[in-house]
């Protein structure tokens, strides 16, 4: 497919979802964090590292610092809006490359079927009998808390539910005439796989790519929340909770303005996610 | 279905043990490491040679694969360098506790989430339909850690009625059951969402069928069609669903135990985690991995048993 057909049909896609005011209200929200995750440097009143020992004296929110500061004297809203930077690069990375492997593997099983499917379901029904958060914590522990490592974390967790997705439809999809003319063209099997097939699949997972978006954000902040993120300083929404939560009785704002961020965020997706399945359940 | 079932059982045999070989790998491919974490950075290389072989790390590993696996066949699951004791000591305990919040959350999960699920399927598209569909995607979209925040911050600190850590002593001041509510509320909201959608889904299926609209026609009262004719068959489809809750709420509640610092088998892990504590990981990984292959099994069966037009073979 062209470049241009992914636009249209991403625009296509943006124009259809006004008529689902769920699916507006998850795009709005969406879009929001990736306007703030792009102008972070614009935006952001403070340098989100710097420590103002000024502000510990009252950390509550006050006019200086408009959301308050931490327990280190930082700028709570700089830290937030920094943070989605974060989140918002580290997320769709790590679920690219997820759907990179899991369609191709998926593509494989479904089409070759055979040993090819029985070793690539077999390796997917370990990984995916592993509880998620289990898996995440095994993936950091062995290769140590960094951005890189928690991509490949998600990677691990995520790759097997989507090759399972893929093989699923492309034991459907194999059968449909479309591909028997390929066949008969002499089109190579790489070509059917990824023109033929993967292309009429789409739709579902366009669905499922943006749930996992959002799965993965909760996947990114609980990693921070428990101390298997990013090392600090730099700013992201779990790690920001996990330093203020023993103060939550004296100082709540400190973990309640990234808690209520990263919430913002993976409601707009699954409601994005939710506007898109109405649609495509219309056409 | 005997037939079934053996097949099934082999295939969790196999799969924990191609789990425990990749767990164990995982951790002890480079056995220098092991000698080096308990000798400390100061010790010299041929100390940290000596101790590795009198620990037997030396030897090929799938010899050590072998020693570790006949060990926690027979019952014994290594030693913990964290807790300093054996692993056996403290699984058990913390099981036993994460078994007593899971077991809670499930008591409310199962039939709330039933009602709102069937409540929201009998009109689809109805405005009761479209308000439990929305708050539960918005509810399962709170990340467990974020809700344990807002909680906290209503019940803890606004209203201050409920304590915000549950570590299971009475010395705190607060009876264990009120200790017990947060958490339980946290994995509730997180978990009900996604079984209501199932839920609604499978009535919103049934109700399209032609019996139904039989027995609407016949005359029957709403009440009668919903209660003794879809209810019934709405239950099949989400029954496994229903069961591999289970999974989640033993194995999954690391978050929340961590949250409100609840002695489990979650937090557990998450300690063993952060320390290096090989031992307790593998041990933690592998019951892990059986809670959620043998929740599997049992959903099949039961949805066998359910429907009986369904035979594996």
């Amino acid at each position: 497919m062209s470049n241009d057909g992914v636009i249209a049909l991403a625009w296509n896609r943006i124009r259809l979802l006004k008529e689902s005011p769920v699916g507006m209200v998850g795009a709005f929200l969406v879009l929001f964090w990736i306007f703030v995750a792009i102008f972070a440097p614009l935006i952001a009143p403070y340098d989100p590292n710097a420590n103002n020992m000024d502000a510990l004296i009252d950390p509550t929110p006050s006019a200086v610092n408009w959301l308050g500061a931490d327990n280190s004297g930082r700028d709570i809203l700089s830290r937030i809006i920094w943070g989605s930077r974060t989140v918002l690069i580290v997320a769709p990375i790590a679920v690219i490359c997820a759907y990179i492997i899991g369609c191709l593997l998926g593509l494989m099983a479904g089409y070759y079927r055979g040993w090819v499917d029985q070793v690539i379901n077999r390796i997917a029904d370990i990984l995916l009998s592993f509880p998620a958060i289990v898996l995440y914590i095994i993936v950091i522990m062995k290769l140590g808390p960094s951005a890189i490592n928690v991509i490949m974390a998600v990677i691990f967790v995520a790759t097997p539910q989507i090759t399972r997705i893929v093989r699923g439809m492309t034991l459907e999809l194999r059968e449909r005439d479309y591909v028997a003319a390929a066949k008969m063209r002499g089109e190579t099997a790489l070509y059917i796989m990824l023109v033929e097939i993967l292309p009429n699949a789409r739709g579902p997972l366009i669905v499922d790519a943006c749930l996992r978006l959002g799965y993965t954000t909760i996947a990114i902040g609980v990693l921070g929340f428990l101390g298997l993120g990013l090392p600090p300083p730099d700013p992201d929404w779990g790690g920001m909770v996990k330093e203020t939560y023993a103060m939550m009785t004296i100082y709540p704002h400190m973990s309640l303005f990234p808690a209520a961020a990263i919430t913002s965020l993976v409601v707009g997706f699954s409601l994005l996610a939710d506007g898109m399945r109405e649609i495509s359940l219309r056409d | 279905m005997l037939a079934f079932l053996f097949k099934r059982i082999a295939l969790l045999a196999f799969t924990m043990l191609a789990v425990s070989l990749l767990v164990f790998l995982a951790f002890e491919f480079t056995p220098g490491q092991v000698a080096r974490k308990v000798l400390g950075p100061f010790a010299t290389q041929d100390q940290v040679d000596r101790l590795t072989e009198e620990l037997g790390l030396n030897r090929p590993v799938i010899e050590r694969y072998f020693d570790w696996l006949t060990n926690t066949l027979q019952g014994d699951l290594g030693f913990s360098t964290l807790y300093k004791q054996p692993v056996n000591d403290i699984i058990w305990d913390r099981l036993g506790n994460t078994l007593l919040l899971a077991g809670v959350a499930f008591a409310v999960i199962v039939p709330l989430s039933i009602i709102l699920g069937i409540a929201a399927g009998m009109k689809e598209g109805s405005i009761l339909d479209r308000s439990i569909s929305v708050s539960s995607i918005v509810t399962t979209s709170v990340p467990e850690f974020a809700s344990g925040v807002f909680l906290a911050t209503i019940f803890v600190i606004w209203l201050g009625i409920l304590p915000g850590t549950a570590p299971l002593d009475a010395g705190a001041g607060w009876p264990i059951w009120q200790q017990l509510i947060l958490p339980v509320m946290v994995m509730v909201l997180y978990d009900l969402g996604y079984v209501v959608r199932m839920v609604r889904a499978s009535m919103v299926e049934v109700m399209t069928r032609p019996y139904i609209r039989t027995a609407i026609l016949k005359g029957l009262s709403f009440r009668d069609v919903i209660l003794k004719h879809a209810l019934r068959n709405a239950m099949i489809a989400p029954f496994t669903v229903i069961l591999l809750q289970i999974n989640y709420l033993i194995t999954g509640v690391v978050v929340v135990e961590a949250v409100f610092a609840y002695p489990g088998f979650g937090r557990m892990l998450l300690e063993a985690a952060l320390s290096q504590d090989v031992a307790t990981v593998e041990a933690a990984a592998l019951f892990a991995v059986f809670v959620s292959v043998s929740t599997q099994i049992a959903g099949d069966l039961g949805y066998m048993m359910l429907n009986p037009r369904i035979r594996f073979s």
